[in-house]
């Protein structure tokens, strides 16, 4: 019988996607439907003196224009986490309105929505809008703006930070053995901002209903329930049962459509004030200038050895924008899925984090494809990288020298960490060992003399990453401020035919859920794959779920679905038992079918399920149907890791940088589509790549973006990368049932500081020992000619 | 990305195109691909009340020789101009220049009247005009006149044409040695600074793009030059006006400058 578990299967849903025949929500045209376009602040600070919106009401084809004055007015969304002052302050929380009524705190901050027939007449009014603003003094940068004088961006705290947080070993001792370390390295650096860039831009309907006092809400999101969730009872005040959530297909995410924005919330109300439906799509302008910006931490690290190499203490303080309002996850991001990765994959016995979070005249920072981790492994594997450099050990033999050694995390225990987690199983010396193999590094230093010699800039750069996914279990991220838990829930329902709907939480905007999901199911349960469909995107439809981010869907996603998968055989045993007059633990299930063990009487899954439901000759005692829906919460965290390895060439004359190779060896445990998780590993390389060396946020000191378009804001493209080299180890994540730890982010994670390092070691025989990322060709050169 | 409204006039005729510029004055623009003018229409930092389309004027769009010379017709796209087997042999340069620009759409839509109407200072078509000492061939409501490349560039988005003239074909004389080094800028992939090269015996003449807010012939490095590289130290002699971004500061491109230089008169 054919299996699909670890097989390169197809994309089922590449079949519409290829044909255009998606369907996003800018896709979706309702009866009645209105446009909406929104006046927007081009300061970053400003108070506003007057909005008059008279001539706009006139216009044609206006439906109704809004402001901060209206009753939406006084509403704000949520934060999602809570992440307190060291010193047991608790976190300062700003009401983030859904229009801006008094104050702008950043340059495309909404004052007003405009309603009209047409997108053209919504935008045609918008300008008809007049609003008077008196600009106030702005400050964009984390750490300036905690100096002493800064501008404020809320009123009612004594400074900018939204919080001041500390993880790790006391910081008195860690200060100490750094003092009495036999070296020390030492970083200053900005990891900058980034945009998160999905394809797809964000877009919401709000459909409400007068007659049924409903609202359906078509949205462009990463997780339906949590939106409906955060709307209902935190933003609106609407019972939950009368909002259905629709997200179908969702071009991207990265992080930034987790968050609930104001725009979802306001369409909603906005729905029900003019009794018809209204859309709004955001164009790429909005995009840049409103979907939360990723990373933005300002480091200064030092990390201590001893005279053979090995790490005795690692001291870190970091300033870490929030924006100018906390987004859903921010205080997250920079806390308890960054800090909480200090360790690495190396055996440092002390840790000290600090990380002082202000708010900024920016749009929100917040979780950003890897969220935290990358921003950790960029700064473990540039400081060790240079600390080999300056104590003039190999970088690879530094990495082993630190390494944690090989725990699979069943017969040997999981590694307590400094930092709260314990990692679940790795081999860390074993993703090292087979990414040198790849590149053949001792071959490629011998190649890198040669070049050198003839005036050719060659370096290669080594990543030995971690990263934590599946984040949970619900109780302990509770205890670390999280305001929802993070399990997820898995339905099955078995069809009277045996044909079956698998209903998951989790939801997919480009990873291939309906594909994956359906292969191990199909194997699970013995029957092909085409007998399974997957159902997500859809809060009447999923009993609940929190959604796809930090690669969590397979490993809780996937486990719930295997539980219910459980729940099902187990029930379907007992109906076999009966059907074929046998004791229930005389039968084994394999292939679809249930057969009594030394026998050749069976049923098959499809009798037992046609049985279920007409339960005519039926066991007594046992409710008629096959249809089981879980809930997982996980145990731990799963802890992928890899070996990221770039080579790069420098073009002396320009700066320029010359991506040749990059080697990825990655163990993201069990693999259930390895086409799949090749194409994970890659787009997520070629993000953490666009970091390295093109893509970067620049706001200028007014606040203004400088980098608001495709024509500034550069990202990668196909003839920036060459081929990339994938290859796998295979360490089983112990806790869950699949074994599975989470492919989505780690190419992201990994990558990066790779090609920083290459960089790096390609200029360091002329006394180059950092350069600020991104890593573009008037910055190499500068670093070139110091 | 919806624009201001406008109207939209479809010209047939040069001398219709001409009427309707000197009608609508300040108020109209000429649209032939669109590529620059869309755009910014789009994200309503350029509002035009009329659009007087200029792209389907017959003989506006050939490629033909004149003895010595070739005239490219404004209304010819940068596809156009890499797809034919006359600049291809007897003007290289153009159309290996035409092969960097933009993307397949954008090479497909986009024309070279267009672009040096415009006259965006990173774009690569003012380098070559100004190496091949071509003429840029206009129309107006005075008749037709014949400008200088030199003479064309007067500043960022900024050139010699009067409001009611036409850009109808640029002449260029044959150029048997001729090159382009572009550097690009890695967001939009124009030129962060861009040389075209034409030699001839022991000159040379080169043309900068991207570095000053106008494109410039290197005078400095023609003087200098006597066949070796070295004449790339003087690529920005001169200039006072040197762009500045953070693709590339003053220091940068005017280093940039003499890199390109060189590697053109290498070439």
């Amino acid at each position: 019988m054919e299996t699909f578990i670890g097989k390169p299967i197809k994309r089922r849903e590449d079949n519409r996607f290829l044909k255009g025949a998606g369907k996003y929500t800018d896709d979706i045209k309702l009866m009645g439907m209105t446009h909406s376009a929104f006046v927007r602040s081009p300061y970053a600070h400003a108070k506003i003196l007057s909005v008059d919106t008279s001539e706009a009401e006139k216009a044609e084809g206006v439906v109704a224009v809004y402001t901060g004055s209206d009753a939406c007015g006084t509403f704000g969304v949520p934060c999602g986490w809570q992440v307190d002052f060291k010193n047991g302050e608790t976190m300062r929380e700003p009401l983030h309105p859904l229009l801006a009524k008094d104050k702008i705190l950043h340059v495309g901050e909404a004052v007003a929505i405009v309603i009209a027939e047409t997108l053209e007449l919504a935008r045609d009014a918008a300008e008809l809008v007049d609003v008077k603003y008196e600009a106030l003094p702005a400050v964009t940068c984390p750490k300036k703006a905690m100096e002493a004088g800064a501008p404020k961006v809320h009123d009612q705290w004594d400074d900018n930070a939204a919080f001041d947080w500390c993880i790790g070993n006391d910081r008195a001792e860690v200060e100490a053995a750094l003092e009495n370390a036999h070296h020390v390295t030492e970083m200053t650096y900005k990891n900058h901002r980034l945009a998160p860039n999905a394809i797809e831009p964000r877009s919401y309907i709000s459909d409400y209903d007068v007659n049924a006092d409903k609202w359906t809400l078509y949205t462009s999101t990463q997780n339906p329930h949590l939106i409906r969730l955060l709307l209902c009872a935190f933003v609106l005040g609407i019972p939950e049962h009368k909002v259905r959530v629709l997200s179908y297909d969702v071009g991207g995410g990265f992080g930034s459509k987790i968050y609930h924005y104001t725009e979802e919330a306001l369409l909603t109300w906005v729905s029900k004030e003019i009794g018809r439906p209204v859309k709004w799509t955001s164009d790429r302008t909005e995009a840049f200038l409103t979907d939360a910006h990723g990373r933005d931490h300002i480091v200064h690290s030092k990390m201590g050895f001893d005279k053979d190499g090995k790490i005795v203490a690692h001291l870190t303080d970091e300033y870490c924008a929030m924006g100018a309002y906390l987004s859903t996850f921010a205080p997250a991001v920079p806390t308890y899925l960054h800090g909480t990765l200090f360790q690495g994959v190396y055996t440092t016995p002390l840790i000290h984090l600090n990380v002082i979070a202000p708010f900024t005249h920016t749009v929100a920072v917040d979780a950003y494809r890897g969220a935290g981790r990358p921003e950790a492994t960029y700064l473990l594997e540039r400081i060790i990288s240079k600390a080999a450099k300056e104590m003039n050990i190999d970088p690879a033999e530094i990495r082993y020298k630190n390494f944690i050694p090989p725990f699979n995390g069943t017969s040997e225990p999981g590694y307590q960490t400094q930092v709260a987690l314990q990692y679940d199983s790795g081999n860390y010396e074993g993703v090292l060992k087979r990414g040198l193999e790849m590149l053949g590094y001792e071959d490629f230093r011998k190649e890198q003399a040669e070049a050198r010699k003839n005036g050719k800039l060659l370096g290669v750069g080594i990543s030995t990453y971690i990263e934590g996914c599946g984040i949970a279990p619900s109780a302990v991220v509770g205890s670390l401020g999280a305001r929802a838990g993070l399990y997820e829930v898995g339905h099955v329902r078995v069809q009277p035919t045996g044909k079956v709907s698998v209903f998951t939480g989790a939801h997919s905007h480009g990873q291939g859920h309906e594909t994956v999901f359906a292969q191990f199911v199909a194997d699970k349960l013995g029957i092909p794959m085409d007998d399974v469909d997957i159902v997500h995107g859809d809060t009447d439809q999923v009993a609940f779920g929190m959604g796809t981010y930090g690669s969590r869907s397979l490993a809780v996603g996937g486990s719930a679905i295997i539980k219910s998968i459980e729940k099902v055989l187990e029930k379907g045993a007992k109906i076999a038992a009966h059907k074929l007059e046998a004791a229930e633990e005389d039968l084994e299930y394999a292939e679809g079918k249930w057969t009594v063990k030394g026998t050749d009487k069976s049923i098959s899954f499809g009798d037992v399920s046609l049985t279920a439901y007409v339960p005519h000759d039926y066991p007594e005692g046992v409710e008629p149907g096959l249809d089981f829906s879980s809930f997982y919460d996980p145990t731990n965290f799963t802890y992928p890791f890899g070996t990221h390895i770039a080579v790069v060439e420098v073009c002396p004359d320009t700066g320029k940088v010359d991506l040749q190779r990059f080697v990825a060896c990655d163990d993201v445990g069990n693999v259930m589509n390895p086409m799949i998780v090749d194409g994970q590993i890659h787009g997520g390389v070629v993000q953490g790549v666009g970091q390295a060396l093109l893509e970067e946020v620049i706001y200028d000191g007014e606040g203004q973006m400088v980098t608001g378009s495709y024509m500034d804001y550069a990202m990668p493209r196909a003839d920036d990368v060459p081929n990339i080299e994938t290859d796998r180890t295979t360490t089983p994540c112990p806790h869950n049932p699949l074994g599975v730890k989470g492919a989505g982010e780690a190419g992201a994670i990994g990558s990066t500081p790779a090609v920083v390092n290459a960089v790096v070691d390609a200029l360091s025989h002329l006394g180059v020992t950092d350069i600020q990322m991104p890593v573009t060709p008037r910055r190499v050169w500068k670093a070139m000619q110091n | 990305m919806i624009p201001a409204k406008f109207d939209y006039i479809k010209a047939s005729s040069v001398s219709e195109a001409i009427g309707l510029l000197d009608k609508h004055g300040d108020e109209a623009k000429l649209l032939s691909g669109g590529h620059s003018l869309i755009p910014a229409m789009k994200l309503r930092l350029s509002r035009p009340e009329v659009l007087i389309d200029i792209s389907g004027i017959s003989g506006m769009n050939s490629i033909t020789e004149d003895g010595d010379e070739i005239v490219v017709g404004a209304n010819c796209t940068h596809a156009d101009i890499v797809n034919s087997d006359l600049i291809n042999s007897d003007l290289n340069i153009l159309a290996s220049t035409a092969k960097h620009i933009g993307d397949i759409q954008v090479r497909n839509r986009g024309t070279i009247g267009g672009s040096l109407a415009h006259a965006d200072p990173a774009a690569d078509y003012p380098a070559v005009v100004l190496a091949c000492d071509a003429k840029i061939e206009v129309e107006g409501k005075g008749g037709t006149r014949s400008i200088p490349a030199t003479e064309f560039f007067l500043g960022i988005f900024t050139t010699a044409l009067t409001e009611d003239e036409i850009i109808t074909a640029i002449r260029f004389p044959k150029v048997a040695n001729g090159n382009y080094q572009k550097f690009f800028q890695s967001a939009s992939r124009f030129a962060v600074v861009g040389v075209a090269a034409v030699k001839e015996g022991d000159s040379v003449k080169v043309g900068v793009t991207g570095v000053s807010g106008t494109p410039y012939r290197a005078t400095a490095v023609e003087e200098a030059y006597s066949g070796s590289s070295d004449a790339a130290d003087h690529a920005v002699e001169g200039i006072d006006d040197l762009m500045s971004d953070h693709f590339a500061d003053e220091e940068y491109r005017a280093h940039l400058a003499k890199v390109m230089v060189k590697k053109a008169l290498e070439a």
